[in-house]
């Protein structure tokens, strides 16, 4: 018989082995060297501008000077509170509730589909086709959208093809939701924010999908479920977690969103226009920080209830 | 009396492949029949079958006498125990047990006192309020068992229920689900790969090979009298006598099988064998042996001086053990 191997085989010699071997003796070691950059940069810069914007949201602009007043004060958020201001967060928080219900109903069968049915070549047609649209420019695609609801655009030319302008005329006669054009009313707002946001939804929820065993479907309709039962008691709530990771997407989007009600709708303002416009000429940082502070303070209160009403139990 | 289930030339294909090919079956009311084979043989999509997530590409399915195929699994009164079990995540115990209750629209309270009494009847009480998630694996066999029970199913379907768990408790659970059978005495239809869950729970078994069904009897025809070679070495790993053999022993020239536990050691006359291998089993010891051409197996009580490998025995059976299939030269 030959000699036998060694029990303990050698490494490389020097630093780097000496190295690997503490990091492999210190697993926490390793842990803390990889997570350092992104906690300092997370921790104290993003973290750190937060404060700063917390903080700036109490301080409050002296009217006559315009300069601003470094004492703690609610006086700008009770500013939040003026009928002009209120409709702002009144408007922008109605229009991200709806996308994100729109969302939610129309990313459904999609991430449905692709979860359940969609295989091999399918499965890749499906990504790209979800994704290709997240490739280009933000910019362009808001401006295809006006040149497809302007009141020369494409909608209505088909619309017109069709000899349904009567029917278009209708709807925007609607008060609120109507207007000149679709591209000048909160309709069309509303079309471009649920097109800019769908993939954010999709993804989320196709993942979510995923996850659930197919043998759960079968189990249920073994026990009497007819597939809207299923769907109710089964799939819903086992997709829970990925329609609040989507919607968590698109409802912080179009809270902060501050292009596309510029380009598309009406000229009423958004939050995002609102902080836009304060920070910049008006030059009133902390009322621009209070009204930045409400998305937060909305996405805090939104994942609470959300918690609270069960949508994580399936995590 | 009706047949529970009835296949007519039920054939289930997978583009070229045949998963169920022509298969006839009849399942009597009331009765513990088990499903038998090996894996890819076609006896699970022969359950799904009756359970509906599977519809067949040709032949017809009766369940009690009405026509199943093209019926939904959720308006066919037949119930599945899982072989995952799965258990509905989100739910805790008590509301696994009585979703079938809660989506017929049984209200509240009563749901939860059946779906208690179902617990009971699987021997879990006082565990309603756990996650699917906090159980033991054969906890969670108690709990998708009642549930699949609680809406009073004509046939329970059970795919390879105890396949998870380890021996102690899968023999434990037979006893349980045998119990379960007679006290309920519904239709059980088991699937299983293990010929001896097969052979000692069931009233009959079909044993099924490549989609088709080979053979179907109850467990001592299956054991005593297998019907060809497949049977023979499946059920027990008979040994399968070629006919030559059999020609020069019994004059007919056809397969036989021979249990190992049928040879006898003598201490001399018979058939001259040398030992191979031996494998202590505890009660017997089980012997691989040469005999000429051919290598049989016996399995012997332990209590007699076992002989080592390399030694020269003699071998004898009974005429009549030995068993002439139905499977030709």
């Amino acid at each position: 018989m030959s000699s036998p191997a060694e029990a303990i085989l050698p490494g490389r010699q020097g630093v780097l082995r000496r190295l690997a071997d503490t990091l492999w003796r210190h697993p926490r070691l390793l842990l803390l060297l990889m997570l350092a950059p992104p906690v300092l940069w997370l921790g104290v810069i993003y973290l750190g501008s937060l404060v700063a914007l917390l903080v700036q949201s109490f301080f409050s602009i002296d009217e006559f000077s315009g300069l601003i007043n470094y004492e703690f004060t609610l006086k700008t958020y009770r500013e939040l509170l003026i009928p002009a201001n209120f409709d702002i967060l009144v408007r922008t928080v109605s229009m991200a509730a709806a996308v994100t219900l729109a969302a939610v109903v129309v990313a459904f069968p999609i991430a449905f589909y692709a979860a359940r049915y969609a295989r091999g070549k399918w499965k890749a047609a499906f990504y790209i086709g979800i994704m290709l649209p997240l490739w280009s420019s933000y910019l362009v695609k808001i401006y295809a959208w006006k040149l497809v609801l302007a009141k020369e655009g494409i909608l209505n030319w088909i619309f017109a093809k069709l000899h349904l302008t009567w029917l278009l005329e209708a709807y925007l006669s609607i008060p609120v939701i109507g207007g000149n054009s679709l591209s000048v009313s909160y309709t069309g707002t509303f079309l471009v924010f649920l097109y800019v946001w769908l993939p954010f939804m999709i993804l989320p929820l196709q993942a979510a999908l995923e996850r659930v065993p197919m043998n759960l479907l079968e189990a249920s309709a073994d026990l009497g479920g007819s597939s809207r039962q299923t769907f109710r008691h089964v799939v819903l709530p086992l997709a829970m977690p990925g329609v609040i990771a989507g919607s968590i997407f698109t409802f912080s989007l179009t809270l902060g969103d501050y292009i596309i009600p510029q380009i598309i709708g009406s000229s009423r303002l958004f939050i995002g226009q609102a902080v836009y416009s304060h920070q910049g000429t008006a030059g009133n940082i902390p009322l621009a920080a209070a009204f930045a502070v409400v998305p937060i303070v909305i996405m805090g209160f939104y994942l609470w209830m959300a918690k609270r009403a069960g949508a994580f139990d399936a995590l | 009396m009706t047949a529970a289930v009835l296949f007519s030339k039920v054939s289930r294909h997978y583009g070229l492949v045949k998963a169920l090919d022509e298969v006839d079956l009849e399942v009597l009311e009331g009765e513990f029949f088990a499903m038998l084979g090996p894996s890819g043989s076609g006896k699970t999509t022969c359950l799904r079958q009756i359970a509906g997530f599977e519809q067949p590409t040709s032949g017809h399915i009766e369940i009690f006498g009405e026509t199943a195929e093209g019926v939904p699994p959720f308006r066919r009164n037949v119930n599945t125990v899982f072989q995952d079990y799965a258990l509905f995540p989100h739910l805790n115990v008590t509301d696994n047990v009585a979703y079938g209750l809660m989506i017929r629209g049984v209200e509240k309270k009563e749901r939860y006192r059946i779906a208690a009494e179902a617990l009971e009847l699987v021997a879990l009480p006082g565990l309603g309020s756990r996650r699917a998630g906090e159980l033991s694996g054969g906890q969670r066999q108690r709990v998708a068992l009642a549930r699949a029970l609680v809406n009073k199913p004509r046939v329970l379907l059970l795919d390879e229920p105890l396949g998870a768990l380890d021996l102690k408790l899968r023999e434990q659970m037979q006893e349980e689900l045998k119990t379960l059978h007679r006290q309920l005495g519904i239709t059980f239809v088991f699937v299983t790969h293990d010929q001896n869950e097969a052979l000692s729970m069931a009233d009959r078994v079909a044993l099924f090979n490549e989609g088709r069904v080979v053979q179907v009897g109850t467990p001592q025809e299956i054991y005593r009298q297998p019907n060809s070679r497949f049977v023979a070495d499946f059920v027990g790993s008979s040994n399968v006598l070629p006919p030559d053999f059999v020609a020069t022993i019994m004059g007919a020239s056809r397969w036989a099988s021979l249990r190992p536990e049928s040879i006898r050691l003598t201490q001399s006359g018979g058939h001259e064998a040398i030992v191979i291998a031996s494998n202590f089993l505890g009660g017997s010891t089980r012997l691989a042996l040469d005999v000429g051409s051919l290598r049989l197996h016996a399995i012997v009580p332990s209590v007699s001086v076992v002989p080592a490998v390399g030694e020269k025995v003699f071998i004898e059976w009974e005429r009549q053990d030995v068993h002439l299939m139905e499977e030709g030269a």
